[in-house]
């Protein structure tokens, strides 16, 4: 019977329109921006840059290595390395960037500036209300605004930052244990150079 | 059906007629018509509302792609292959990554391949699920077949951003691998979705295979030969609906294809209605294929650990790599000087492959059918353009 096929049609499409009223499946609509999916956990928006403790600045973990800036595809970091340094995490002096820009109209969200990172200083935002009528200045992110405490990372990927934190303190203990290892030695060293020395000067031999 | 009633060859346009002599119209459908999926533009010669000549002009989406590659390194290629064609992402970094691992002789794990197979049939299943909605907006249905499709994808792509972080530029694979494991529960969600999937099939098979008004618009339209397609190179879903046994997970064997059952769908009348179809059964193909390898995935690494994310600097070489993406043969042939950027870069693009019988298809064929014709072939701008 012709006509019968756009009945059928017809049919499944009130079935669809009158199942919305009592299936959450057949009607999937969010009212954005009063109602919000749940924030999905693996999501990437933007890089920022992670510091630990209080202050942005002496708690940085960048230290200017510039393998970011050289990987990224289509080059939106911008790094000047500082001259002085500034003692990092572990107490170790290291140098910092003085200058650090991301233009986000530029960046494509490949993460792969996350992944060459070697200390886990750079990761990726989850935020996208990030609209401004500031066209250049408001899109060029100086290094102030790409700061963001560790607590913040740890909020947004749980178990990404987990597993960074670990390695971090894995690190840590490692460098811990060597200073330690080192600073004992030295003072082995120099109890033994203590020890020999009153008996040294009489052989005359040069140390 | 109807012939042409012009030659196509030989025929000049006349600027001004003499009253009373009948004369042709050239149209310029695009480039921002809706129905041209993009910035595409078709020159269209009428007589009356015949078709008489065709001339496709693209080139308005593109970005250097492959010369953009050259300077870049391997990697830093990954995320662009996202935008080429940007409905199927992984499909896409799948295709470079397999070239790349030719060119250096990288082993990928097995889980690993798990992995790419069932993202890589996930897209083909929203990829072909939006074709169907877009094709049919593109005849006038209003909507409704697209947001339909579109509610399914929605689906996909949420199981996108639990994995890899973005819905649509999942930039996904890694030489020799792929960047990001399974999350907690990731496999139970895309089982659900996965087995949820045939009732959304059976549901679009009624509400259009057996639309009067779908078979009229569609069937007998766009005939392509089957002579035409193989002369052509025309590959994926419309070769096989012109009856071209030619699916590249079959012929070559690639990743770990060969341990899954499923079927080709074949058409037999190469027409826009065929096509349609042939997607359809399509979905139902992935959608076994997708319950067999996440049956049968096992545990183990993803990627290859001999490989380092910075300094990969292939031998010098050349390899091509190609896989079955939802639109075709999905190729990419690289060069290597041993450097870390590749010395030549080369994308076969199914998208501008399949639209070069454009105009063989629409000769002869009213003004309202080159949209449907159009619509059938599958183009994604961002893939003709590069």
């Amino acid at each position: 019977m012709v006509g019968e096929g756009i009945l059928k049609g017809m049919a499944e499409t009130a079935r669809n329109f009158f199942g919305s009223y009592v299936s959450k499946d057949r009607l999937t609509t969010v009212q954005y921006p009063e109602q919000r999916d749940a924030q999905i956990e693996a999501a990437r928006s933007f890089p920022f840059l992670v510091y630990d403790g209080a202050d942005w600045h002496d708690g940085m973990r960048c230290v200017a290595c510039q393998i970011c800036e050289k990987e990224c595809p289509p080059k939106c970091i911008f790094i000047e390395k500082s001259k002085d340094k500034k003692p990092d995490a572990n107490g170790k002096p290291q140098f910092y960037p003085a200058t650090f820009n991301i233009d986000i109209s530029v960046c494509m969200s490949c993460q792969i500036c996350v992944e060459v990172c070697p200390f886990d200083a750079i990761m990726m935002d989850v935020d996208t209300d990030l609209s401004t009528d500031d066209r250049f200045g408001g899109l060029l992110l100086d290094k102030q605004r790409l700061s963001k405490s560790n607590e913040y990372y740890n909020a947004i990927h749980p178990t990404e930052a987990a597993a960074v934190d670990a390695r971090l303190a894995v690190e840590r203990a490692r460098q811990e244990a060597k200073a330690k290892a080192a600073a004992e030695a030295k003072a082995a060293a120099d109890a033994k150079l203590t020890a020999a020395t009153p008996a040294q000067p009489a052989s005359g031999e040069p140390r | 059906m109807s012939t042409a009633i012009v030659p196509t060859a030989h025929f000049d346009l006349e600027p001004m007629s003499e009253p009373g002599k009948e004369q042709l119209l050239e149209l310029a459908m695009g480039p921002q018509h809706p129905s041209t999926h993009g910035v595409f533009r078709m020159n269209v010669v009428l007589y009356g509302e015949q078709v008489v000549r065709l001339k496709p002009v693209f080139g308005y989406l593109h970005r250097n792609h492959e010369k953009i590659a050259e300077s870049e390194t391997y990697l830093g290629s990954m995320p662009y292959t996202d935008r080429l064609d940007y409905m199927c992402s992984i499909t896409n970094n799948w295709a470079y990554a397999l070239a790349v691992e030719k060119l250096a002789g990288i082993e990928v794990p097995e889980r690993a391949e798990y992995l790419r197979v069932i993202t890589g049939e996930l897209t083909r299943l929203q990829n072909h699920a939006c074709l169907i909605g877009f094709l049919m907006q593109d005849m006038g249905s209003s909507g409704t077949p697209l947001m339909y499709a579109f509610r399914e994808r929605e689906k996909i792509l949420d199981l996108f951003e639990s994995l890899t972080g973005a819905r649509m530029m999942c930039n996904y694979m890694r030489f020799g691998g792929c960047r990001a494991d399974l999350p907690a529960g990731w496999l139970d969600q895309a089982r659900k979705v996965v087995a949820d999937f045939p009732r959304f099939l059976d549901e679009y098979e009624q509400l259009l295979v057996s639309n009067e008004i779908l078979m009229d618009r569609t069937q007998e339209v766009g005939v392509l030969s089957r002579e035409l397609a193989v002369s052509a190179g025309i590959s994926g879903p419309m070769a096989r609906a012109s009856g071209v046994d030619y699916d590249i997970r079959k012929v070559d064997h690639y990743s770990i294809y060969d341990r899954f059952t499923f079927r080709v769908p074949l058409g037999s009348h190469g027409d826009v209605y065929d096509r349609f179809m042939v997607r359809l059964l399509e979905m139902r193909e992935s959608v076994s294929i997708l319950e067999q390898a996440m049956r049968d995935i096992p545990a183990g690494p993803i990627v290859d650990p001999r490989m380092k994310v910075r300094g990969f600097r292939p031998k010098p070489g050349e390899a091509y790599g190609r896989i079955e993406s939802p639109k075709g043969e999905l190729g990419f042939y690289l060069v290597s000087d041993g450097s870390p950027n590749p010395y030549r870069y080369r994308v076969r693009p199914p998208s501008l492959i399949n639209l070069t019988v454009l105009e063989d298809l629409c000769v002869g064929r009213n003004v309202g059918d080159i949209v449907a014709i159009l619509g059938s072939i599958d183009i994604v701008l961002g893939e003709v353009d590069r």
